[in-house]
């Protein structure tokens, strides 16, 4: 039906979209992992922080590459506050109210979004955006690969920084034995915002990698979020390789649907395969026990 | 009435019971005895469906309820009080009870007035519309006790229902559960206060590290060698035997 | 159940029956109607949500259901309206049970519960932005033909008296289930499903029955919608703005109580519309608002308006005694 070239460069092309998906997917899944909480607001935020790109470039002409420097400790402090002054103190530590918090802000900040920018779809244009780069016998977009390139990085960075640091090991104590980290005395609800602070940062970064290539809308990021959710649950909840395999392999499928089913029902495939994944096993195939 | 046949679990790697058997007869009360971490609690809890044995059956009055999910047992006529107690914290005591009474009674009316009954048998007469959570850790075991009688069952499994009271609490406690007895429930009680156990059960079983190392009347059991070691270590048999020679 | 206890309900309902009587302008009367639509819709994710405490994210599902069905069945087969309605119902009703089973029964719950819900009402949005049968992207007209039969009238308080019945009928229904060993076990199921499960209660089957009735009521809703608007789209039926308010007024108003929802919901639209008057007709003005009021309830009034009236008397009485 179609030729192996372009089902080959569907497949890259998803490989491309997979790596940006897997540092939205990083944010989510590390929320869960350390808070045990879904955070229903990680899409308003990630179109919150794709706004700012496009505002940093639109307002002051910066390079959306070079806006991910500024962006990432501001969107970190954002998400600190946020843990720490209104999603902890909010919940009163109660499981659904969480729920309702997360979902309060999502809305609150989407339309916050929309009220500010209205509906309209803007997109940001640079020079290297449509260069393409040659790969054998295909062509891939240049901005894309770059997008690949630094998102594994930056997934890397945050894998040593997990495992290395004394913060790092603050936070992996504190997801797994939360009364335990506190006996040690370790601060659980600084804890709790500097992992919130860095799920947000990663969406900062991802925001930085997508603008040269995609559009933003107030409701762009729930677009994306809903596909990180497919990801973190079927990779697993809390797993930072099971978010990577995961985010790739939804990239891959949703590219493939979309060549051969069309753009309109290619999302469809992807919630297709997250209502399964999550009737069959919520847990995800790497993750811990929910 | 209740027959426990070779009954094992596993979790993983992990030998939480093996080959335990028990027949526990109607109209006796059965205590369940052993050191912390013995599998007593995962026993009930296979007992009341909440969990599946790895190996053996469960029968109640002769029919195989293994596969029974919880609330089919409960129907059946098992009740169980959980270790941990488990109030519906928003409702108050008296509908707490109801909760459980509902399972005979269909009408709002009739299951709120036996729950009132059922309260006034141990003892919460005086704080029908209290809500749960405002209870104190002995009124909480009562309503646990309470809302599993108001089901009306057959077996009344009692997971450490005096732990946590003072003394006096006890002493309150003992001549009810005896009295659930008479009405013709059967009980088996999980329980640490030796005095009860001594005062209430006819028979008992004493369960370490997953598996039955005695069974009889409760004076014959506690001096047995191998209880007195399964609680107290290797050797403090033999010790305690010298000590009272010496 | 006594007769006292629908007699608070009847009161409620005769005094809003008056507001027409009283209130003539147009676009008043719309604004309650579009409330009164939100609180049924409010009413059955309440059963659900508030007496079973199993938080649907997603009730625009049933609501796209309901509003599609009727507008399906009157546009391409010439069903009467009525029975349209009637049968939109039975299709939220069913939808309820069908997402229910697939997920109860894979022991869904909590945040993944919501999830699953979520992503059935973007399933069902995406399909229908797509599929020819309800118009695609361009949605589905119902053809104005103003008769009684035909469910559509000349004056705006007919609209707000049918829905103002539906929403007393749901205030009955609720009480009724309020009353009924069904509501004390759905409670229970809220409060503890293990301690429940020990107790007797099928807590699966409880909960389909909930999630049944909730799509249905929420599928009225929808029907209605349909009915008084005389369009849909996919954004409208199955968008999340009507998830987010059937969630929000009980939440606000109260949840797991009788009167919440309808509070709640006419609480919430008054809001949305001083807020709209304030700022000016900025599109997500209000929203953003609801997001804020959300937070803010669950941080300081997590059990709604009606439970902090009740926590208000109950501190005077004691300053009193």
């Amino acid at each position: 039906m179609y030729s192996p070239a372009i089902v080959a460069e569907a497949v890259v092309n998803g490989l491309l979209t997979g790596s940006v998906y897997a540092l939205v997917a990083l944010g989510l899944t590390l929320v869960y992992g350390v808070l045990h909480i879904i955070n229903f607001a990680h899409g308003a935020l990630l179109s919150c922080a794709m706004f700012a790109v496009w505002a940093a470039h639109a307002g002051l002409g910066v390079d959306p590459y070079l806006a991910i420097l500024p962006l990432t400790p501001l969107f970190f402090g954002l998400g600190y506050g946020l843990q720490r002054f209104v999603i902890g103190p909010a919940s009163h530590g109660s499981d659904s109210n969480i729920l309702l918090v997360t979902l309060g802000l999502s809305i609150a900040i989407e339309n916050a979004l929309l009220a500010a920018f209205r509906s309209d779809t803007r997109t940001l244009s640079t020079d290297y955006g449509f260069q393409s780069v040659e790969i054998g016998p295909l062509l891939v977009s240049k901005p894309r690969l770059i997008g690949f390139a630094a998102a594994l990085a930056a997934t890397l960075v945050l894998w040593l920084g997990l495992s290395r640091t004394d913060t790092g090991k603050a936070i992996r104590a504190v997801a797994k034995e939360k009364l335990g980290a506190r006996l040690v005395g370790i601060d659980v609800e600084h804890v709790y915002a500097v992992t919130f602070g860095l799920g947000c940062a990663c969406l900062a970064v991802a925001a930085g990698l997508l603008m040269p290539t995609f559009y933003v809308n107030p409701r762009v990021g729930n677009a994306f979020v809903l596909v990180a959710f497919t990801i973190v649950v079927l990779g697993g909840m809390g797993s930072i390789p099971g978010a990577l395999v995961g985010a790739l392999f939804v990239g891959v499928v949703e590219s493939l649907s979309g060549l051969y089913f069309g753009d309109s029902l290619g999302q469809l495939g992807i919630f297709l395969i997250f209502i399964l994944v999550l009737l069959a096993r919520p847990t995800g195939l790497f993750g811990a026990k929910a | 009435m209740l027959v426990v046949d070779r009954v094992g679990k596993r979790f993983g790697g992990l030998v939480a019971l093996s080959e335990v058997s028990l027949d526990v007869e109607p109209g006796s009360i059965v205590g369940l005895i052993g050191p912390n971490g013995a599998g007593k609690t995962t026993l009930f809890a296979i007992v009341a469906g909440f969990l599946a044995p790895t190996a053996g059956r469960v029968l109640f009055e002769g029919r195989d309820v293994t596969a029974a999910p919880p609330h089919e047992r409960a129907r059946l006529g098992i009740a169980r009080t959980f270790q941990i107690v488990q109030p519906f914290a928003g409702l108050t005591v008296v509908e707490n009870i109801a909760v459980g009474a509902h399972l005979r009674h269909a009408r709002r009316a009739e299951a709120l007035a036996r729950a009132a009954e059922v309260a006034r048998r141990v003892g919460l007469g005086a704080e029908l519309d209290k809500p749960a959570s405002a209870l104190t850790v002995a009124g909480r075991k009562r309503l646990e006790l309470a809302r599993a009688l108001a089901t009306e069952p057959k077996l009344l499994l009692l997971d450490e229902v005096l732990a946590g009271l003072n003394p006096s609490e006890i002493r309150d406690m003992v001549p009810v559960i005896r009295a659930i007895r008479d009405e013709g429930v059967t009980v088996v009680m999980i329980e640490h206060v030796m005095q009860a156990v001594m005062d209430l059960c006819q028979r008992v079983c004493v369960l370490s590290q997953g598996r039955l190392i005695a069974e009889g009347a409760p004076a014959a059991v506690c001096a047995a060698p191998a209880v007195i070691e399964a609680y107290l270590g290797h050797g403090a048999a033999d010790r305690f035997r010298e000590g009272a020679r010496a | 159940m006594t007769r006292r206890d629908f007699l608070g309900i009847a009161l409620a309902v005769a005094l809003l029956a008056l507001v027409p009587l009283v209130v003539t302008a147009n676009t008043v009367l719309n604004f309650l109607t579009l409330a009164l639509i939100v609180a049924l819709a409010a009413q059955g994710w309440n059963i659900l949500g508030g007496f079973g405490g199993q938080f649907s994210f997603g009730h625009a599902a049933f609501f796209g259901t309901g509003a599609y069905a009727t507008a399906i069945l009157q546009t391409r087969l010439g069903v009467n309206a009525w029975a349209g309605f009637a049968l939109g119902i039975a299709m939220g009703g069913l939808a309820g049970w069908v997402i229910g089973t697939l997920s109860f029964r894979s022991g869904l719950r909590g945040s993944y519960f919501a999830l699953v819900t979520l992503a059935f009402a973007e399933v069902l949005r995406i399909l229908a932005n797509a599929a020819e049968v309800t118009g695609g992207a361009a949605g589905l007209l119902i053809r104005l033909d103003v008769r009684a039969s035909n469910f559509q009238f000349t004056s705006r308080a007919a609209f707000f008296w049918v829905a103002l019945a539906l929403v007393g009928f749901a205030l009955a229904l609720t009480r009724a289930i309020e009353r009924s060993r069904f509501g004390a076990r759905l409670v229970a199921i809220r409060e503890n499903e293990e301690a429940a499960q020990a107790l007797g209660i099928d807590s699966i089957k409880v909960k389909l029955a909930a999630i049944a009735l909730s799509g249905a009521v929420t599928a009225a809703a929808g029907c209605l919608y349909a009915q008084h608007f005389l369009f849909i789209d996919a954004n409208i039926a199955y968008g999340t703005w009507i998830s987010v308010e059937a969630l929000l007024a009980p939440i606000i108003g109260g949840a797991g109580t009788t009167f919440g929802p309808l509070l709640g919901a006419l609480a919430l639209h008054g809001l949305g519309e001083a807020a709209k008057l304030f700022a000016g007709r900025v599109p997500g003005i209000d929203l953003a608002l609801f997001g804020c009021v959300l937070v803010a309830a669950v941080a300081f009034a997590p059990d709604g308006l009606l439970g902090l009236a009740r926590r208000t008397r109950a501190r005077l009485a004691r300053a009193e005694a």
